[in-house]
């Protein structure tokens, strides 16, 4: 009886560690297989290869498409990241802290960027900058600001979601002790509520630079002639040439990333909030 | 300090009655008790008070303030809360001086009075704990000192003992009771607890489905309760169907009790189980066959059915080492007779 119990055991603990190992190689093959990929010193990719070099990273800094790419792509996820929060943190805030009628539609409207594909995002927005530029005479297709406002639009589920999950987690019995102890409502914002989700803020941040930075779709129809962006920039290369150039760009955006992931992680715990 | 009035205080969320015109007079450094099971309307009241929930009707006077539309933030109320609700990001000095703060107070006096405050639940040396360091007790502690360190004019305790294991519920019980009784606070205490609600409070008031049911001290709502529901719910008690007499009761299985004071019209006769003694020699004697034996400690409990067919629990406090189907004898004094109207 004991016997076969440990037995069972055994054999429900091992394919449970089976699962999970090979979830984890599902994820992390590829991105491994670029990495080698960006090392073969073949102009055409072959297996085996004959040899590794890393003169594809050198010919990256010959390549402006990329560093201008690499730098526009930046500058729209900072100004759409911070955009995003900026908006997402007083409307999670109402969403998970007041009632008023319309409160589940207009979280649902938040998230809905999520659910309608990016494509049609992206040629929808193309429309309406366009009208606004003829009723405006400002340039909205191929402003940074223009692409930045229209990434907002994918950062601001991301950053929403998590927000709002951080603050359903908050004991509101804090937020009442604070009130009876003479913090005004605003206060008890800044002083208590905002300190205790911002590791939540944090990663919210950090999902909705990542969500943009690689974003393709709408990026391709607000982009300026001339402009563009790294995923844009990676595509147009690819068009015309496959050799290990792009694994290299591929693998430096990875380690931008993962060096992003693992500082946050230094200062919040982000599988506590994620 | 001050005292906290209430006037037919009621809550309603659309047709439900949470609390039904509720009056209640606390005063100056009293400690008021509402006892009641979960639904009963305690919590709700306690929260009109502390300002977190708006009375649908009534007035609230804080002294002679009336608070009834004040936000929380201008009740000047000491709030404890039963998990403790400290802010985690905070110290154990900031978390105490986060009232003061609010109020602007000079950093020379925050810092004196924060340190008396710890000194006075017995922390001072854990001023730079974080609360996540600390045991629930400590945690408790630190949540009083934070609400006491204000000068509330009323301290509000919410289950402020439920989240503590046995032992720890015993000191910090203690330890509340000593500074409300060494600082004179006026405070108001919900519990569901009626062990807890009798050894702290001076006044208790026991609410059932929104209604107070009665208020009053330990004693009289032990001795004296007004209804079925406030006899059941403060300590143990039998309950007997049948009518009152001119002289006493008689149950309904026709057993004839004397009573020495007038039982009005109770249609209820209460018995405490510790009021009826084993033997004979009294008035109201009846035998009957033991059914069972709990021993409880302190005192053996009986179950005892009579031969009239009346049942009994019965709080022996000789260890007489009973038995199941032993015969015994009982009386009950006259004085013990506690009649009920329902």
């Amino acid at each position: 009886m004991v016997r076969g119990r440990n037995a069972g055991e055994r054999a429900g603990r091992a394919v449970y560690n089976l699962a999970v190992a090979g979830g984890f190689v599902f994820m992390v093959l590829p991105i491994l297989l670029v990495l080698w990929l960006s090392l073969f010193s073949n102009e055409i990719l072959t297996f085996p290869p004959d040899g590794y070099s890393l003169r594809w990273y050198q010919g990256l800094l010959g390549q402006q498409q990329f560093i201008a790419g690499f730098l526009t792509s930046l500058q729209v996820a900072v100004l759409a990241t911070v955009l995003g929060l900026l908006v997402s943190v007083p409307a999670s805030l109402a969403l998970t802290r007041l009632e008023f009628r319309g409160r589940q539609a207009i979280l649902q409207l938040l998230l809905a960027p999520l659910v309608v594909p990016a494509i049609v995002i992206g040629t929808s927005l193309y429309v309406l900058f366009v009208e606004i530029e003829i009723a405006t005479d400002l340039p909205a297709v191929g402003s940074v600001v223009g692409l930045s406002l229209a990434h907002v639009l994918i950062t601001i589920p991301w950053c929403v979601r998590l927000v709002t999950a951080n603050l359903i987690g908050v004991n509101p019995a804090i937020e009442e002790a604070a009130a009876s102890l003479g913090a005004r409502p605003a206060t008890v914002v800044f002083k208590v509520t905002l300190p205790l989700i911002w590791p939540g803020i944090v990663a919210a941040g950090l999902f909705g630079f990542v969500t943009s930075f690689g974003n393709l779709e709408i990026s391709l129809f607000l982009i300026a002639p001339g402009q563009t962006t790294l995923p844009i920039a990676i595509l147009q290369y690819l068009a015309w040439k496959i050799d290990p150039t792009i694994a290299a760009v591929s693998a430096m955006q990875i380690l931008v990333i993962a060096a992003g992931l693992l500082i946050t992680d230094r200062f919040v715990s982000l599988s506590r909030v994620v | 300090m001050s005292t906290v009035t209430l006037e037919a205080v009621s809550k309603h969320y659309g047709d439900a009655v949470a609390v039904a015109r509720v009056d209640l007079d606390v005063a100056q450094g009293e400690l008021v008790v509402l006892l009641g099971p979960s639904g009963c309307g305690k919590t709700t009241t306690l929260r009109m008070i502390a300002g977190f929930i708006e009375a649908t009707s009534g007035t609230i006077r804080i002294g002679a303030r009336d608070v009834t539309n004040d936000p929380p933030y201008r009740r000047n109320v000491g709030l404890v809360f039963q998990n403790y609700a400290l802010f985690p990001h905070l110290t154990v000095f900031e978390n105490v001086a986060f009232g003061l703060r609010r109020r602007k107070v000079a950093e020379a006096d925050i810092a004196r009075r924060v340190a008396s405050a710890l000194e006075m639940v017995q922390l001072g040396a854990l001023a730079q704990r974080l609360p996540r360091q600390m045991s629930g007790g400590q945690q408790q502690r630190v949540a009083l000192a934070r609400a006491l360190v204000i000068e509330p004019d009323v301290l509000l305790l919410d289950e402020p003992l439920s989240n503590l294991d046995a032992k720890l519920r015993q000191d910090v019980r203690v330890e509340i009771r000593r500074l409300q009784q060494s600082l004179g606070l006026t405070t108001i205490m919900v519990t569901h607890d009626q062990e807890e609600a009798m050894t702290m409070g001076d006044r208790l008031v026991v609410m059932s489905g929104g209604l107070v049911q009665q208020t009053g001290s330990p004693r009289a709502l032990y001795q004296r309760p007004a209804n079925r529901f406030v006899a059941g719910f403060v300590g143990r008690s039998n309950f007997l169907d049948g009518r009152a007499t001119g002289s006493g009761f008689v149950t309904k299985s026709g057993w004839q009790l004397r009573a020495d004071h007038d039982l009005g019209a109770a249609g209820t006769l209460m018995l405490r189980p510790e009021a009826i003694q084993v033997g004979t020699g009294g008035p109201n004697e009846a035998s009957g066959t033991v059914e069972d034996v709990t021993y409880l400690g302190a005192a053996t409990e009986l179950s005892v059915r009579l031969d009239g067919g009346d049942f009994l629990f019965v709080h022996e406090t000789v260890d007489a080492g009973r038995s199941r189907g032993d015969r015994i004898a009982l009386t009950v004094p006259p004085a013990a007779l506690v009649g009920l109207s329902d």
